[in-house]
């Protein structure tokens, strides 16, 4: 018997590759004559270059080129160049210079002068909009409608904002409601205001975004740092203005991106047009402190909300303001806040204002649950306070207000595949041990006293229409071939193990192509949303139900009776009943290459994506080839999936050092396809969400624009030592019955359970008190408890 | 500038951070061109020229066992020097600045970070990289190697050459350990996917693993 593949343990096929140290990640690839970039960085936050003087660096001995805005494709902000004349943040890169070691390049750098002429410049989204206030880019400071605009809000706004110590609320650029909040919240039995904060973080993977670059008989070589393979490329050719079958993209290991690395990144330009100057090969090294300038972070938010509950804890109205830090080139977390808040609450009435303002900081990007993750962190504790006041249990009005699968909700009443946010919450409290925990609220020991708190946190989960290519070759084993990025989730197998199990295989009679396009990849999502595990256990499932019903044509033909008679086990096709007749999948695939045609891949399916087909087309006469898309349908419906964090901290009150001693994360995402892997996805998604909430700040000097804490220990995600060490995670796993294999993905949802699960912890070990600000790290928990008057406003952010 | 640095001063069992630092300051170069770039040591910028008198350029190294020479420059560091002189890629550099861990190291069996080591410190003394943990002759997996394939460790892996060296270090110098040991152990490398429970498994794993060889 084959093996059982789906939601067992394996190893992932590269793993001996990882700890070894063969698996080659971007800045491990070399070439003959290889030269090394390096940038001139702007040194302020908004300004405009005049002249560029390069001669006393370009006559150094050694220097091969230089490559400015002027070289590279334009863009019209807020598209982003990958040099500029107008840097619009600190670090934001003028100018590469390439020489023949990293050295000469950077001393180059240090001669070239630059001269700069300084522009106005703004940090706080809320300074933009007041009167007066600076904008970030010379055209305005938000985008309406696809024009920019300078949108400023009245004095007395801000005197009566701040006079109430709320945030300002002038004319937002989007808004959507159902229901009428204003008549509900005059119903409602308890009403809970508050103004919340959530800084701006930044991705920080482990691996900063180098790549190296060449050029080939007028083909771009280029090995990157990337989460998704195809669809990067094909963002590259789009940048570059290049064919698809111009790029050779080299991808094989990825060191994190987080959202930070979904497809092309911007500098990954840099070392391709600069070789094409120079006519050799170019790698570029990024180092962590640009990595902190250019690596992209989570925007940050400055909001209000006001919750409406009845007596028994049901949310009836739900009214939230948010004004997002949209950075250097904009950001649109609001929008998943706002749907992700109405989702996970499911009030009937329910108002979302927002507007995102362009800042003079580093670029935004998604990060791991864009827009869910904060605002779920934000409000969970905001939720316990009405819980608290109204004795109702933090747990069950969470489940109160949780939608079931028949949810419609945000802008325009999505509806869900499925939802068993509820059942996430009664199995995580039955694995944490809820009942006992909760009992350790507010106990005291020495100067610590304990919190106990719950985060449940929903994000999108699943896309669908991709394109699955496998090949079955005449060595007996499948090979797929996956066009989807090696991030490190482990999905470039796991989304590989349904195709095989349907085709009766074990897992080591199957190969996985991965990480190069000259392989041939087919057409594949963004390793983005949490989309992969849905999608193309869909899409390489599809092309093994093509697989198997050729497998089973090819035996009909051979050997005799109907397709519908054969069955695949163990790396045969052989008549039901008859295991020891029948053949070989290494002989059914000489067979197929024999028989031609759609057998072996030279007659392909009308529906499939020029990309696949160009890819199916590489792999042609191999052996027998599986090709499909997902038709599978259920086109219309979202698909998200659910974590829920239980935490306990303690908190020192004589030193404001949060310890988190406990945590148990439970997820609804569908099938489980490797356990050990979803536990690693649930817990590392639950830290990263610690971090965000705990540990990774931000300071920027307002006097000059630029980031203070520019280094990993300045603004330090979470060691070993800051997490529990014996966490717990489980799966509800109720397969998701839109999809023929049941799984969702799990990328996003834990981060904002996490850090919901340590911002409702505090809150309850402050008996209560909400900060609703993050990061919540010592000095900012200690002016709370000495009663201090703070040093910063109610909506200050990136306070130092 | 740089090249005038005099490692024969420099302390021959290891150099800090804060001396290789002091050392350059003093030297009247900018940190920001030290060492942690890669010059090479043929062409370049005043390669051949600024560094007649000072150090000898030409070393043997032991590295994985294996005696190797090299030409490394004064301010070179380990990290640079495995990864653009010898080819052992499989040595990280996520910081470059000892804050993540990735480019740790075994000097005479003592984990350090390779970017904040310099070559010319390891002379006469033995280095291990994650490339040399198999054994030589049969080519099978470390215990540590062993314990991490067995758990699965590890996402992006990019932190994981650092962790199996810091992990090599605790179980040929400890022979039995707590978890929470383990973790003190293991502190200085940091793992941004945040996979530090299945990492800590595998430490435990591999602490069994050495001790039933």
């Amino acid at each position: 018997m084959a093996e059982k593949l789906i939601g067992t343990d394996i190893a992932p096929p590269d793993l001996v590759a990882k700890i070894t140290g063969r698996a080659r990640y971007a800045e491990d690839f070399r070439a003959d004559g290889m030269a090394f970039a390096k940038l001139l960085l702007s040194p302020m936050p908004h300004a405009r270059v005049r002249r560029i003087d390069a001669e006393r660096a370009l006559s150094m001995p050694g220097v091969l080129g230089i490559l400015t805005a002027d070289d590279v494709p334009q863009r019209d902000a807020p598209a982003e160049q990958c040099l500029t004349n107008e840097p619009v943040y600190e670090g934001e890169p003028i100018l590469a210079v390439a020489a023949v070691d990293e050295a000469t390049a950077a001393e180059a750098v240090e001669r070239i002068r630059v001269d700069l002429e300084p522009l106005p410049f703004v940090l706080d989204p809320l300074e933009s909009l007041r009167p007066g206030g600076a904008d970030a880019h010379v055209q305005g400071n938000v985008i309406v409608d696809r024009e920019w605009k300078s949108l400023k809000w009245t004095a007395e706004e801000f005197a009566s904002a701040e006079a109430a110590g709320r945030l300002p609320m002038g004319e937002p650029t989007s808004e959507w409601s159902h229901g009428d909040v204003d008549a509900a919240f005059a119903a409602a039995d308890l009403i809970v205001e508050e103004t919340i904060v959530h800084q701006s973080v930044t991705h920080h993977p482990m691996e900063p975004r180098s790549n190296m670059a060449f050029w080939q008989n007028g083909k771009l070589h280029i090995f990157a740092s990337t989460q998704s393979t195809a669809r990067t490329r094909a963002a590259l050719a789009s940048a570059l203005e290049l064919d698809l079958e111009d790029i050779v993209f080299v991808a094989e290991y990825c060191g994190g991106g987080f959202g930070s690395k979904i497809s092309g990144s911007t500098v990954m330009q840099i070392p391709a047009l600069l070789s094409r100057k120079i006519g050799r090969p170019v790698m570029h090294r990024v180092t962590r402190y640009e990595e902190n300038y250019f690596g992209r972070a989570r925007p940050g938010f400055q909001g209000w909300v006001k919750m409406g509950f009845r007596a028994d804890g049901r949310m009836t109205a739900l009214d939230l303001y948010l004004v997002e830090e949209g950075g250097a080139y904009g950001s649109g977390d609001f929008g998943t806040a706002g749907a992700v808040a109405h989702l996970t609450y499911t009030p009937e009435n329910v108002r979302v204002r927002a507007v995102s303002v362009f800042t003079n900081t580093p670029p935004k990007a998604a990060q791991r649950g864009p827009g869910g993750a904060q605002i779920i962190s934000m409000l969970e504790p905001i939720v316990d306070k009405g819980a608290r006041q109204l004795g109702v249990d933090r747990l069950a009005i969470r489940s109160l207000n949780a939608p079931g699968s028949d949810v419609r909700f945000g802008p325009r009443l999505m509806g869900l595949t499925s939802v068993h946010a509820r059942e996430a919450l009664e199995l995580g409290a039955r694995t944490f041990g809820w009942d006992e925990k909760r009992m350790l609220s507010g106990r005291r020991n020495g100067t610590k006293v304990t919190g106990v708190g719950i985060g449940l946190s929903p994000y999108t989960a699943g896309s669908r229409g991709y394109d699955g290519l496998m090949v079955v070759r005449p060595d007996g084993k499948l090979h797929v071939h996956q066009g989807i990025g090696n991030l490190g989730t482990h999905s470039i197998a796991d989304t590989a193990r349904p195709a095989a199990e349907l085709l009766g295989l074990s897992w080591d009679q199957v190969e996985i192509h991965w990480g190069d396009t000259s392989l041939g990849v087919p057409r594949s999502s963004n390793q983005a949303g949490s989309q992969t595990t849905h999608a193309h256990t869909r899409a390489n499932h599809a092309a093994a139900e093509d697989a198997k019903r050729k497998i089973q044509e090819v035996a009909a033909r051979t050997l005799g009776g109907a397709p519908g008679d054969y069955v695949l086990d163990g790396g045969r096709v052989f008549r039901r009943g008859s295991r020891g007749s029948g053949m070989s999948f290494a002989d059914v695939a000489r067979r197929a290459i024999e028989l031609g045609g759609h057998f072996d891949g030279h007659e392909l399916p009308d529906d499939i994506h020029a990309e696949t087909v160009t890819a199916a087309s590489k792999v042609a006469g191999q052996g027998l080839v599986g090709v499909a898309k997902d038709n599978y349908g259920g086109d219309g419906a979202g698909v998200y999936s659910w974590v829920v964090g239980f935490a306990v901290v303690e908190l020192d009150t004589e030193t404001g050092v949060v310890e988190v001693v406990d945590y148990t994360g439970a997820t609804d995402c569908g099938t489980v396809i490797h356990p050990r892997s979803l536990g690693a996805q649930v817990l590392g998604g639950s830290i990263q969400g610690m971090g965000m909430a705990m540990t990774q700040r931000w300071v920027f000097d307002p006097k000059w624009g630029v980031p203070f804490a520019k280094r990993l220990y300045t603004a330090r995600p979470p060691g070993m030592l800051d997490v529990p060490l014996n966490a717990q995670w489980a799966a509800v796993g109720i397969p998701d019955p839109t999809t023929p294999v049941g799984a969702k993905g799990i990328g996003e949802p834990p981060v904002g359970a996490g850090a919901a699960a340590i911002t409702c912890a505090v809150a309850d070990a402050l008996g209560g008190r909400c900060l609703c600000r993050t990061p919540l790290t010592p000095d900012i928990i200690l002016t709370e408890l000495e009663g201090l008057r703070k040093p910063y406003s109610p909506t200050a952010t990136h306070i130092g | 500038m740089i090249d005038e640095v005099d490692v024969n001063g420099l302390p021959t069992r290891s150099v800090s951070r804060r001396t290789f630092i002091k050392g350059v300051i003093a030297a009247g170069a900018t940190a920001s061109t030290a060492g942690t770039l890669f010059r090479a040591s043929g062409g370049g910028l005043f390669a051949a020229t600024a560094l007649q008198g000072t150090a000898e350029r030409l070393l043997t190294l032991n590295v994985n066992g294996q005696q190797r020479r090299v030409d490394v420059l004064p301010n070179e560091t380990l990290a640079m020097t495995l990864r653009y002189k010898l080819g052992l890629t499989g040595t990280k550099l996520g910081c470059d600045r000892a804050e993540c861990g990735a480019c740790t190291v075994l000097v005479d069996g003592v984990n350090h970070y390779g970017c904040s080591i310099l070559t010319h410190a390891v002379r006469g003394r033995s280095v291990t990289t994650v490339e040399g943990l198999q054994d030589p002759e049969t080519g099978a997996l470390s215990p540590v190697q062993q314990a991490v394939l067995e758990g699965g460790g590890f996402q992006c892996a990019f932190c994981a050459p650092g962790f199996l060296m810091s992990m090599t270090a605790l179980v040929t110098s400890t022979p039995s350990f707590t978890r929470d040991e383990a973790a003190s152990a293991l502190s200085g490398n940091l793992c941004r996917c945040g996979d530090y429970n299945k990492i800590l498994d595998c430490a435990m794993r591999a602490g069994e693993l050495a001790r039933s060889v």
